[in-house]
């Protein structure tokens, strides 16, 4: 349906020709721009109404206390449920340790939580297939499970700032939900709101890019660079990645044209895992709360599992 | 008079927050107080993680995301 979209606005309406690199591009954006847009807006509307999106004050309460493998098996599946925003990552972060969570179980939480959300897993489905997605999940799953465990070998609590031990948290009273038809409908569409007006534009520009690879990048050039015999390529993907943020929705259209040029699997995973994950506008707002050493040592964790775990696929599919 | 706070650290959704409320309050010619709560000791003291939050005399009613209209007109 999105595809005839595609079709009849650039080849009939534009009347751009088909086989030009342009009309490529222009049917590739309009194709998911519709479709994407809407399957955002249903998906997060059908969650709204279940008021299925947890909040990380929930999180919280369901993490402390726990014995460490279970915690940090509770923080990495909740963190991948839970549409988190990196603006509030600082809370998070304190939160965390005041309820005496360990900081090993904290990073895999943050590893895991932006990487991977419910939202992006149905989208991510239904432009690539479960499959797919399926690596993807696990992918990120077990870099968020092991991340953790190695940042703990650092003992990273010696860069912990030192206003963040003291601050006391208080007890929040809980707040009254309206669970009524009519409230159930005004919190989901509260939600597709919040959460579209805050990441339209990562999911605007990941279409344009994908787009712009769809059309213009010779796939012939693709398959020599950055197939899977390639191995410079994965890290180089991952490198590219650290600069550049969007959030997981907005990588998808970039992996999908990738994928559809021949890009190796691997490679193509390690890039998406990066741009969600590792980033510089994430570790500067980090660095609130822990010091260099520490983010310095978080992205190398990152930067090293994504390129093996790229590698990884890249071995396995080939 | 009611004291309304809101709590986040000056983002975007936490200024637009505190200007809905200011609003709804006035349309409804109710009196109110608004504070914005930055320091991030002073906000996680409420329990809240997820900004914006909201405080009306000290009763936490809102966290995470900016609160729609209804909401804030059966708070004031």
């Amino acid at each position: 349906m999105f595809e005839q979209l595609g079709n009849f606005i650039a080849f009939q309406l534009l009347g751009l020709v088909s086989s030009s690199q342009l009309g490529a591009a222009v049917q590739f954006f309009i194709m998911d721009v519709s479709k994407i847009f809407i399957m955002l807006l249903i998906i997060i509307y059908i969650m709204g109404l279940l008021r299925a999106l947890l909040t990380p004050e929930k999180v919280r309460a369901y993490v402390r206390g726990k014995p460490k493998w279970l915690a940090r098996t509770l923080a990495i599946l909740l963190g991948a449920v839970t549409p988190f925003c990196s603006c509030s990552s600082v809370p998070l972060f304190i939160g965390f340790v005041e309820a005496g969570i360990p900081l090993g179980v904290t990073f895999s939480f943050l590893i895991a939580s932006p990487m991977i959300n419910e939202v992006a897993v149905v989208i991510l489905a239904g432009v690539l297939g479960w499959k797919l997605t399926a690596l993807y999940v696990g992918a990120g799953l077990f870099v968020a499970y092991v991340g953790g465990i190695i940042m703990e070998q650092f003992k990273p609590e010696k860069w912990v700032e030192e206003y963040v031990w003291k601050i006391q948290m208080g007890e929040m009273a809980q707040i009254k939900e309206d669970t009524s038809l009519l409230g159930r409908h005004r919190h989901a569409w509260g939600e597709v709101k919040e959460i579209v007006g805050r990441i339209w534009k990562w999911v605007f520009i990941g279409i344009a890019v994908g787009a712009a690879f769809h059309g213009f990048v010779p796939e012939s050039w693709v398959v020599a660079n950055l197939g899977g015999d390639n191995w410079l390529a994965t890290p180089l993907a991952v490198l590219m990645g650290v600069p550049l943020y969007s959030s997981a929705t907005g990588v998808i259209p970039i992996a999908e044209a990738m994928i559809g040029k021949g890009v190796a699997i691997g490679t193509t995973l390690a890039l998406m895992m990066s741009i969600a994950a590792l980033s510089l506008p994430e570790m500067l707002i980090l660095r609130k709360v822990i010091k260099w050493p520490a983010l310095a040592i978080y992205a190398s964790v990152l930067a090293v599992s994504f390129t093996l775990v790229g590698w990884a696929f890249n071995f396995i599919v080939a | 008079m009611k004291i309304v706070k809101v709590l986040g650290s000056g983002c975007a959704n936490c200024e637009n927050t505190a200007k809905l409320i200011s609003e709804a309050a006035k349309a409804k010619g109710v009196e109110v107080k608004i504070e914005k709560v930055e320091d991030m000791a002073q906000i996680m003291a409420y329990g809240v993680m997820s900004t914006p939050g909201v405080v009306i005399d000290e009763t936490v009613v809102h966290a995470g995301g900016i609160p729609d209209k209804a909401k804030i007109d059966s708070w004031l």
